[in-house]
């Protein structure tokens, strides 16, 4: 074979697969309509997605964030969690928290917004989790800085209703 | 459906002092991920999304909450008393309909 020759048969290869990606992307708009009955009916984002919508590029620094969560969680209907972020007391540094559930169906678990009323960066809330998974705390701080903590959490049962 | 909030705060705090007021509200926080056992259909989304703490007409606290949020959500939060007046909780769901309640602090 000619090096011409094995560069047209490469070329062909190329023209295929860029020939099957637009047939995929041809039926993609049909699929919703299948997926009306067994499937959800909201769209949920992707970890790396959720995370840009709360934080955008912003380059969390581990530290700062405490998650309390218990090590097994038995049921994960319903994990109790707590979040404190490190502020010196009477600065009110600490603007919002957000919370991932990095393996979830949906990673979203909540977003707490404090004020300069606030005294404290705590907050107390319960979760679900569908299964066992790392939970991610992202602080945005007055500042425009990011800290972050995680934390693994072991779940028997998960909660996700699947 | 939501109803019955419910709030524990101190019966009483000195200014400067440092609160935390917990609240709970009964809501089945529908996931939009279960199935209905017996259609095997998909059961609806249906979420509060939005919590809001005002104190004297100030805000002070706000949550934006999804699907991870369990069945009858808690929240818990803290504030720095400025004076003595009055909570005001707002619970907001995906349709826009909003369930609140008041309640009073007084400063000793």
């Amino acid at each position: 074979m000619t090096a011409r020759s094995q560069r047209n048969a490469l070329d062909r290869r190329e023209v295929m697969v860029g020939a099957s990606v637009a047939a995929i992307a041809a039926l993609t708009p049909a699929l919703p309509a299948f997926a009306q009955e067994g499937q959800p009916q909201v769209q949920s984002p992707t970890m790396p997605e959720a995370l840009k919508t709360a934080i955008g590029d912003a380059k969390p620094i581990e530290g700062k964030v405490t998650i309390d969560l218990p090590e097994v969680a038995e049921n994960g209907n319903t994990v109790p969690f707590s979040i404190s972020i490190e502020d010196d007391g009477s600065t009110n540094s600490v603007k919002a928290v957000h919370v991932f559930a990095t393996k979830n169906p949906n990673p979203n678990v909540a977003s707490f917004f404090f004020s300069p009323r606030s005294g404290k960066a705590q907050v107390s809330s319960r979760m679900r989790l569908g299964s066992t998974q790392d939970v991610l705390a992202v602080a945005e701080l007055t500042d425009g800085s990011f800290y972050m903590g995680k934390k693994t959490v072991k779940v028997t049962i998960g909660g996700c209703g699947g | 459906m939501a109803s019955k909030p419910r709030i524990k705060i101190p019966k009483s705090a000195k200014v400067g002092e440092v609160i935390e007021v917990k609240t709970l509200i009964t809501h089945k926080m529908e996931t939009g991920f279960r199935k209905d056992a017996k259609s095997g259909k998909m059961v609806p989304r249906d979420i509060i999304t939005s919590f809001v703490a005002k104190f004297n007409g100030e805000e002070v606290f706000r949550t934006a909450l999804h699907p991870a949020i369990s069945a009858n959500p808690y929240i818990s939060f803290f504030m720095a008393v400025p004076a003595a007046g009055e909570f005001e909780f707002i619970w907001t769901d995906e349709k826009g309909e909003t369930w609140s309640v008041k309640e009073q602090l007084t400063v000793s």
